[in-house]
């Protein structure tokens, strides 16, 4: 900021030079205004009122007119403004309704000329007329706009809006009668200054009152007339948007809208640009941004002096760009240097990263990021080719340059089959309802079905691991331990082998297993039914009180809020809200061991098809070595905890290659077996990865068993957010606000129950044939007894 | 309808009135009768609630939807007189209570526990333990302050502030409690908190203004629930002014025909409007009202019973009576005339500087996102709300009226309007009026029927609900802006 960065800007001969620098006022400014010379300034607030000269490198106080002994209250300025035909005329809006002209040719030291006091609340706004010596328009908070002739004693005609304070009037540059006044409940009105009986045209711009408008200082200019900047009207509103309209067509358009961070108290077009405005905040955010319209989400400058919110604005000359002046609630005023601007599109991250549903992957960039690399090709993968590479050029000129990027796509090859597996195994993973023998033996097959061996080896390692009875020896552990050790490491090294066909080998280990596993049913089976029994009872403890509280939603929705604390279960300490809103058509069969255990999740951040693919490809050859050693394991009766570390790195190694379908299955199924010795927090990202890909593929039913599943309180309550419903009244078709079950329009009730005729407040069961339904009990009572309808209308309603 | 039978002797469910203690004094075996309590409010008789209420389904369908207890309780059936406003009312309150926002639930109704008890409300207060229990709070807290986490016992400060002496909150308060430490609040949380505390201050207002009566069915008694004290003396209920009256009848506002007294306000009404234009007061006679205003109402002294009674007295009683004290801190700190403190003299607060529309709007809608959306229609619904009638006569513009109410509830606070000439309150507000303005914002637990009757005595009970309305509504916004500027300074 200190360095002399000087500017000359050719304006007619008139040369502007200048710095970015400040001055401290003695008090907090309201409102500024430049003289049409460009080289004077006047700041006004509660307390302050003051000329400032305009130097190169400094504002020196010019003239103070605040004057005096007693100030009074109408020195206390909300708005000031200078007129723009004649430089000794200022007029200023008091807090106390009072409308005060300022003559600076007065000889005397008390500039004030007239005083109008005939509005009754107080002036937000004043303004000039353009052109026009004498006309002066306020608008004030008693919702009146009146309109001054400076040669008479009081107004010339008023006008009404009919409606709350207004907050901004402006002349048009363009239409020598018309004016707009901005409304604090979110009207705009454009008047004729010749007919104050009724406005013109009215249009709602904004939710909550509009704090300012800008007409577009721009009069029909451009090649040959060929757009109409004109008739472009900047409003800014607390809503925190600027929307620019097209008030030239019959009904006002809304061409352009800014949405910014905070309020918007001041809007002004800049000079010589026909798409940038200037803003700045009524709260919270001090900085001025000034934004190219087009580009409505990042703003091309921002000036980041002030300290505290800034209340004024105005560019120094009509005719050039670079200078911009502010006065701030921070007691000071600045000039603003364009060229010294900060620019938050240098700072902003114009990389884009999105995956396709097919596993197609889009990356934007820079793009002299993107020439950069492309040497070095790092994202073509080996099995992949950018589709296409295409440049975009950027609408707004000013940010070419900076702004415009790559996107290159990226496919991947068109062979369905290396997602298909994804999907398969999805669907035909049993993870809960049996017993993990079981389930381990099921999910071996399905894999090797898919020609996934090494998966497959996986799950039978597991069966043999978890599913042998759990006793040891003591005598036997020291050996055991030995080998175990020694058998991890070929187990590790064996993902890494090469790929080699499936064959003899495996198929031979499966006999084998089960040969074993049949020598050892009936101790395997004693065991299953111990978990089993385990299970059962926890799950008693979870399930009972959850449906107890269920048995309750249909009679009345409140119930479930309205949590008794009698009736929580004593031991769940903690009211967790049922996985279940209500019983499901096919309960699941009985609780599987670990099936509740499940547990959190997992995942690994760049998981895609291709590289589980790439994992599940390699199959196992070291099978015959293995089996030899789980099999001699197994003799031994390790107590399956002693695998546990080794289960857990078999887990992050599939989830890091990709394969976090692995991860979580095995992770279901095992349940408590493993689950804590897996970090909490990689059992989470499992998850949400894992039900994230789940939800790519629309696999939805085996995503929510997912979760459904998960024991992890941050996955498991994924299904009990965001489960509103918004339910449209069948009569009047508007969207039901509040209770579900009666329209606030129509005040009909809309679900009435074909049974009892009653209306239905909590489930409601439909059929979707005839669309008849009612209580889900009476619904189901009913067919029990009868196939048709209960409302007579003939249909055959099926109710599974 | 004495509720729950538990209390030791049924005359303690009743505070006497200073009055009738002197005659109890005398003559120990005067029993008090037990007034029978009947209806919402021990200020309005049942049958105007009633009658308005039984036509009214919109009522009943607002309480289905937004009541938090699920029932009409007594509030919202005498709110229900306005049912426009009670709508934006619930609303507002159902979104703070239940909807999403920053505070987890139990905190919200505690939160609402420790504002009211600075009014010694125990009807918000029993209301509030209910659901503070429904919603999982844990019952040890409702043992007092002690017994609550320090985060909570944090808001004690700003609670006292808030509630009786709101312009000296200063960021530091707002500093003290965001600071980065264990217990410290975020900014959502801390807005969340001031609203529900300026809402529960309000309504404490409008309960003690509106005469608003315990509910009726005890439910099973927890033991932290407050036996229902209610703040009215029996001699105001039983409506029978045969206790030495002195005060009332000798004072300046005497009974004069109320008829009149009507007649002679809507005259002054019409005067001023025409008056606007040619009067032309000069900036410093204006400046010089409001002053005069503000201290006026130090004169206004409330609860022109206790008037004669040492100060002190006064307390002993309030404290001993009531159980509340366990959740607020430093009891004995109340309002305290704005003006008075002469040595510090406190900046008025220029309503120009700081509005709700602009300033406080933004700031709250930013840190507790659609909770400004709703207390700006609240605030705009209670300030335009009109029926264009006044007492018999109808067809009248009342706006004036209603921006006296809130600009001198305003005043009281230090906040100031520039544009407003507070000449008008001198004229509109007679001094009964101002006494009870000023026991209902300040102390409304020294409410009594006999300041509710005698002001506007022609007017209709439904327009000195509105009146109630208009105070509760005033005094939350000035204690909002308050807060909400030390919370922008502390930003800035």
């Amino acid at each position: 900021m200190e360095k002399m960065s000087r500017v000359t800007t050719a304006l007619g001969g008139n040369v502007l030079t200048g710095r970015t620098m400040h001055c401290h006022l003695d008090a907090p400014a309201n409102a500024i205004s430049v003289c049409r010379d460009a080289a004077q300034v006047v700041v006004a607030g509660r307390s302050i009122f003051k000329v400032y000269a305009i130097e190169e490198d400094q504002f020196v106080e010019k003239l103070n007119l605040r004057v005096g002994r007693k100030p009074s209250l109408n020195l206390s300025c909300a708005d000031v403004v200078w007129h723009q035909m004649d430089e000794n005329l200022l007029a200023t809006a008091a807090t106390n309704g009072v409308v005060v002209t300022w003559n600076l040719g007065r000889p005397s030291r008390n500039k004030q000329d007239q005083l109008f006091t005939e509005h009754k609340r107080t002036v937000n706004k004043v303004c000039f007329h353009p052109t026009e010596a004498h006309m002066l328009l306020s608008g004030s908070q008693d919702g009146f706009m009146k309109c001054f002739d400076l040669r008479r004693k009081d107004s010339v005609s008023t006008f009404s809006g009919q409606s709350e304070s207004v907050r901004d009037v402006q002349f048009s540059i363009r239409d020598y009668f018309t004016f707009a006044s901005t409304f604090e409940n979110g009207n705009v009105q454009l008047w004729d200054i010749r007919r104050p009986d009724r406005c013109e045209r009215m249009f709602t711009a904004h939710n909550g009152p509009v704090f300012c408008c800008d007409w577009h200082p721009e009069d029909r200019c451009g090649a040959g007339g060929r757009w109409v900047d004109g008739g472009w009207l900047a409003t800014g509103g607390r809503d925190k948007m600027v929307k620019v309209w097209d008030v030239t067509t019959p009904r006002a358009r809304e061409v352009h809208c800014v949405q910014t961070i905070a309020s918007v108290a001041r809007v002004k077009w800049r000079p010589e640009c026909r798409h940038h405005l200037a803003t700045c905040s009524m709260m919270v955010d001090h900085n001025i941004y000034v934004w190219d319209v087009r580009r409505p989400f990042v703003p091309a400058a921002m000036f980041e002096e002030h300290r505290d919110v800034t209340t004024g604005i105005a560019w120094r000359h009509p005719h050039d760009p670079s200078f911009l002046l502010s006065g701030s609630k921070d007691s000071t005023l600045c000039q603003h240097l364009f060229r010294d601007a900060s620019q938050p599109v240098e700072r902003a991250n114009p990389e884009g990263l999105c995956y396709g549903l097919f596993g197609d992957l889009a990356f934007a960039a820079k793009e002299s990021l993107v020439a950069a690399e492309s040497g070095r090709k790092p994202y073509a993968g080996d099995r992949r080719h950018p589709i296409f590479f295409k440049r975009k050029l950027d609408p707004a000129e000013p940010f070419a340059g900076l702004a415009s990027s790559a996107l290159s796509v990226f496919e991947t090859e068109a062979s369905g089959s290396s997602i298909s597996w994804f999907v398969d195994t999805a669907q035909r993973y049993a993870l809960a309802g049996r017993p993990l023998a079981e389930l381990c033996d099921h999910n071996a097959k399905v894999a090797r079905e898919l020609g996934r061996n090494q998966v497959a080896q996986t799950w039978t390692m597991l069966r043999i691991i978890y599913c042998s009875p759990g006793l040891v020896p003591s005598a036997n552990l020291n050996h055991s331990v030995g080998k175990g050790s020694s058998c991890g490491l070929p187990l590790m090294n064996s993902f890494n082998l090469k790929e080699m066909a499936p064959g003899l080998g495996s198929e031979t280990w499966l006999d084998r297993s089960k040969g074993d596993a049949r020598s050892d049913t009936v101790l395997l089976d004693s065991s299953a039914t111990l978990i089993t029994n385990e299970d059962n009872e926890e799950t008693e403890g979870s399930d009972v009180p959850a449906d107890y509280l269920l048995g309750d939603v249909e009679g009345d929705e409140e119930e479930l809020y309205l949590l008794d604390p009698d009736h929580t279960h004593p031991e769940e300490p903690e009211y967790v809200l049922p996985q279940e809103a209500f019983p499901l058509r096919h309960e699941i069969v009985d609780t599987p061991p670990g099936a509740e255990h499940l547990q959190d999740k997992a995942d690994s951040p760049h998981v895609s098809g291709n590289e589980a693919d790439a994992a599940s490809l390699a199959p196992v050859d070291s099978s015959f070595s293995l089996v030899s050693v789980s099999h001699a394991l197994y003799d031994s009766r390790l107590p399956p905890d002693f695998f546990s570390a080794l289960v857990r790195d078999m887990l992050h190694f599939y989830a890091e290659q990709g394969d976090v379908q692995m991860a979580v299955s095995v992770l279901i199924a095992l349940g408590e077996r493993v689950r804590k010795d897996i970090d909490e927090q990689a059992q989470e990202h499992w998850y949400t990865s894992y039900i994230d890909l789940l939800q790519r593929f629309r696999l939805w039913n085996v995503s929510n068993e997912v979760v459904k599943l998960s024991t992890s309180r941050a996955i498991s309550c994924l299904n009990q957010a965001s489960t509103s419903l918004h339910v449209n009244c069948s009569h009047c078709k508007r969207p039901m606000s509040g209770r579900g079950w009666v329209c606030g329009r129509c005040h009909r009730c809309a679900s009435m129950c074909a049974v009892c005729h009653h209306v239905v407040k909590g489930l409601f069961v439909w059929c979707q044939g005839c669309s008849h339904g009612g209580h889900l009990q009476h619904i189901m009572k009913w067919l029990e007894g009868s196939s048709h309808c209960p409302a007579g209308c003939g249909h055959l309603c099926e109710y599974s | 309808m004495n509720r729950g039978g538990s209390s030791p002797s049924a005359a303690t469910n009743y505070l006497l009135c200073t009055n009738c203690r002197k005659v109890l004094r005398k003559d120990k075996r005067i029993r008090v009768s037990q007034p029978l309590t009947r209806g919402p409010s021990a200020f309005i008789p049942e049958k105007e609630v009633v009658q308005a209420n039984t036509a009214d389904e919109r009522t009943n369908f607002l309480v289905e939807e937004y009541s938090t207890s699920g029932r009409l309780d007594n509030i919202t059936q005498v709110m229900s007189l306005h049912t426009q406003y009670l709508e934006s009312f619930l609303r507002s309150q159902f979104y703070m209570l239940r909807m999403d926002g920053p505070l987890p639930l139990p905190y919200r109704h505690y939160i609402a526990i420790m504002a009211a008890a600075r009014h010694q409300c125990s009807y918000l207060i029993n209301m509030h333990v209910d659901e503070f229990l429904k919603t999982g709070g844990m019952a040890e807290w409702l043992n007092g302050l002690e017994y609550v986490p320090q985060r909570l016992k944090n808001l004690n400060e700003i609670n006292k502030l808030l509630a009786h002496r709101p312009w000296l909150i200063t960021k530091e308060h707002i500093q003290k409690l965001v600071k980065t430490g264990e217990n410290n609040w975020s900014l959502p949380e801390l807005v969340h908190a001031v609203v529900l505390l300026t809402h529960y201050h309000a309504l404490a207002s409008f309960v003690f203004g509106s005469g608003i009566n315990p509910e009726r069915d005890p439910e099973i008694s927890n033991g932290v629930r407050l036996i229902s004290v209610n703040n009215f003396c029996v001699c105001d209920l039983a409506n029978d002014n045969n206790i030495e009256n002195a005060s009332l009848t000798s004072s300046n506002f005497g009974i004069v025909d109320s008829l009149s007294e009507l007649e002679a306000l809507m005259e002054r009404m019409k005067r001023l409007q025409e008056e606007r234009e040619d009067e032309e007061a000069s900036q410093e006679e204006m400046t010089t009202r409001f002053e005069k205003e503000k201290k006026e109402s130090l004169f206004v002294v409330s609860g022109d019973t206790f008037h004669s009674f040492p100060h002190s007295d006064f307390e002993d009683d309030m404290i001993v009576t009531s159980d509340v004290s366990r959740y607020i801190e430093d009891p004995g700190f109340g309002y305290e005339d704005f003006a008075r403190r002469g040595e510090e003299h406190l900046p008025t607060f220029r309503a120009q500087d700081y509005t709700w529309e602009n300033h406080g709007f933004s700031l709250v809608n930013r840190l507790y996102s659609d909770i400004g959306h709703l207390l700006d229609e609240k605030f705009r619904m209670v300030y335009n709300l009109t029926y264009n009638t006044m007492a018999t006569h109808e067809d009248v513009d009342t706006t004036m009226l209603r921006r006296a109410l809130f600009n001198y509830v305003h005043c009281m606070f230090g906040i100031r309007y520039d544009d407003y000439d507070y000449g008008e309150v001198n004229q509109l507000l007679e001094r009964s009026l101002k006494v009870y303005i000023k026991t209902v914002t300040c102390y409304p637990e020294r409410t009594t029927k006999r300041m509710y009757d005698s002001y506007w005595r022609q007017f209709k009970h439904s327009e000195k609900v509105h009146v109630n309305l208009l105070l509760m509504e005033a005094r939350m916004q000035a204690e909002l802006l308050y807060a909400l500027r030390a919370i922008t300074r502390h930003l800035t």
